[in-house]
């Protein structure tokens, strides 16, 4: 028989492959049906199948929702990127300490990461309520005006950046205490000895040692601020007028709302050839300057 | 803020405190270091001060949520909220969906990379670096592009508004095959020899030589998952349509519009939905904190 050398040849196979049929179903298959989808007139129950050509990709091109809410995404992802990463540092910098007091730094910066996003924006909205949400309460009682925050084109996006930097700078400030963590004690003493102070410390050993981890945060951050949706989409519902509508919504609103499935398969990929330029650039980027350091 | 005074405390104190015990005890208090740890406390003053809004609103009776000016502590404490919070709503089974969901998320997920990690670092196939490479690249796609396909898949496979409809296509994390790999990777092989003497098969070594061996790393990744499942919003809103069958998040999306201004029970119900995970937080932080670094979650 030719068993044991067949085992031996495609036995491995056999570990990956739970994960691999898994992998083939669920991402596989719907990146290929998607894009395939893309090219017809499909409807959500995948009755009409009407075969259009690069139509959806045109319509895309010429449809200014489409560029309406990548630009939302692209000024929400500019505006939230630069305070997730530098109060992640700042708050890292600060909890880098031993018992009772860093124990609770380190819960308090990071607590609100693990709550879902539908009871961080039930809290938020409460928060900017205007007549007696906790900020217009505030602003009131310091004699300024109220903001109708959510519900004004020009504030709406700066709350729920504010909202956004609240709940979710925890997992950069963790990357960033692990980091600092793993510097050793005797860089510190040697400086010490050298006659360094606190400040140069910072500037000379910290902060360049940090810049690997600050340059993965960076790429992590800006992917995940591209993907931005569950927050605005129950904030704001993508209002006031449009003005906060993130791409990831038009995609859902494109398939589940007008059951364009191919008009949003199409859209979809756009987004996705965004996403891996960015996360591909910003790798290079940042991994050629890893060899360089 | 106080940015650039701020490791002196700790530093500065570090080499000192060997030689404390010879000498007299001196003072090891400094200004800068009393600067920073008060910064430290008033920004964590400023994260809690939301969830403490939120507890302080939810305990309020109904009229004083709405008066202005704005009252900092409920006049007279009540569990009102609360008790018609959950004796109304679906809370409870929206619970019971988000437990059962993130533990089958959470073990499958764990599951299937394991093996999937001990297949590409350990044995060969043909394919197996196309394979590989297949999955590092399945990393950069955002599952938010797969919704409008997926969707239609789970149609067809009738899997809509159905635990495994919620839960099968979190388990594909590339990622996680990725990470379980790299420390796979860096196990001595010896281990396993050892054990392949003792004629321990390869199913064997992966349950009982690889997994007790890289338990924190498995810990980290496996609270974090978890932590992800429970707190995933847009895959179960899509999947689910009856209420009976909503995890917390997608549950709760809905509680704003039909409790209208009763801001007392949002609030109620915004905390009993955030309540499980900081409680899991507080118990496992140590993990948590550590795993970021063990598992170089970092990539």
């Amino acid at each position: 028989m030719q068993g044991p050398d067949w085992k031996q040849r495609w036995g491995g196979l056999f570990f990956v492959a739970p994960f691999l049929l898994l992998f083939a179903l669920f991402m596989l298959w719907p990146i290929a049906s998607g894009f395939w989808n893309s090219f017809f007139n499909t409807s959500l129950a995948g009755v009409k199948h009407e075969f259009l050509g690069l139509q959806n990709w045109r319509d895309l091109f010429g449809d200014p929702a489409v560029w309406s809410s990548l630009k939302n995404t692209l000024v929400f992802t500019a505006m939230s990127t630069p305070p997730l990463v530098i109060i992640a540092l700042l708050m890292a910098l600060l909890a880098n300490r031993k018992g009772i007091l860093g124990w609770l730094l380190r819960f308090s910066y990071f607590a609100p990461f693990v709550l879902p996003a539908t009871v961080v924006t039930l809290i938020w909205v409460w928060i900017y309520q205007p007549g007696f949400g906790l900020v217009n309460g505030l602003l009131t009682a310091g004699g300024f005006a109220e903001i109708d925050w959510l519900n004004t084109e020009n504030r709406a996006m700066l709350a729920v950046v504010i909202t956004t930097v609240w709940w979710t700078v925890g997992f950069n400030f963790l990357l960033y205490l692990a980091a600092l963590q793993g510097i050793p004690a005797q860089v510190y003493e040697a400086a010490a000895i050298d006659g360094a102070n606190g400040r140069q410390q910072l500037f000379r050993i910290t902060l360049p040692l940090l810049s690997r981890t600050t340059g993965l945060i960076v790429v992590l951050q800006l992917v995940a601020s591209l993907k931005i949706f569950d927050q605005i989409y129950l904030m704001t519902n993508g209002g006031p007028n449009y003005a906060t509508r993130p791409i990831i919504q038009y995609i859902y609103e494109s398939g589940f709302t007008s059951y364009r499935i191919g008009y949003a398969s199409a859209i979809s990929y756009l987004f996705f050839a965004i996403i891996v330029i960015v996360a591909v650039a910003q790798f290079k980027l940042f991994s050629g300057r890893g060899e360089a350091a | 803020m106080t940015t650039t005074t701020m490791p002196t405390e700790r530093r500065s104190a570090a080499p000192a405190t060997r030689p404390a015990r010879s000498g007299p005890v001196k003072p090891r208090w400094t200004f800068a270091g009393t600067a920073t740890a008060v910064g430290a406390v008033i920004l964590a003053a400023l994260w809690l001060v939301p969830l403490l809004w939120a507890l302080d609103t939810s305990l309020k009776p109904e009229p004083e949520t709405t008066r202005a000016p704005i009252t900092w502590l409920p006049e007279a404490p009540t569990g009102d909220a609360y008790r018609s919070v959950i004796e109304q709503g679906d809370l409870i089974r929206w619970f019971l969906n988000s437990t059962v969901v993130s533990i089958l998320v959470t073990a499958l997920t764990l599951f299937v990379s394991v093996l999937a990690a001990y297949g590409f670092s350990r044995t060969t196939f043909p394919g197996r670096r196309v394979l590989f490479g297949l999955i590092i690249a399945g990393i950069l796609v955002p599952p938010q592009v797969l919704i409008v396909p997926l969707f239609q898949e789970m149609t067809g496979l009738g899997l809509v508004d159905t635990y495994w409809g919620i839960v099968l296509p979190q388990v594909v994390a590339p990622v996680m095959v990725f990470v379980l790999k790299k420390f796979f990777d860096g196990i001595s092989r010896d281990y396993e020899d050892a054990a392949r003497v003792d004629g321990a098969s390869r199913w064997r070594i992966v349950w009982s030589v690889m997994v007790p061996m890289s338990r924190p790393i498995l810990v980290a990744v496996g609270i974090f998952t978890f932590i992800g499942a429970w707190n995933n919003f847009l895959w179960p809103f899509i999947v689910t349509t009856d209420p009976s069958m909503m995890t917390i998040p997608v549950g709760l999306a809905n509680v704003q519009g039909s409790y209208g201004l009763r801001y007392a029970q949002i609030m109620a119900s915004a905390v009993l939905g955030g309540l499980p995970l900081l409680i899991v937080y507080a118990l496992f932080q140590r993990h948590v904190v550590r795993g970021v670094g063990d598992a170089g979650i970092k990539g």
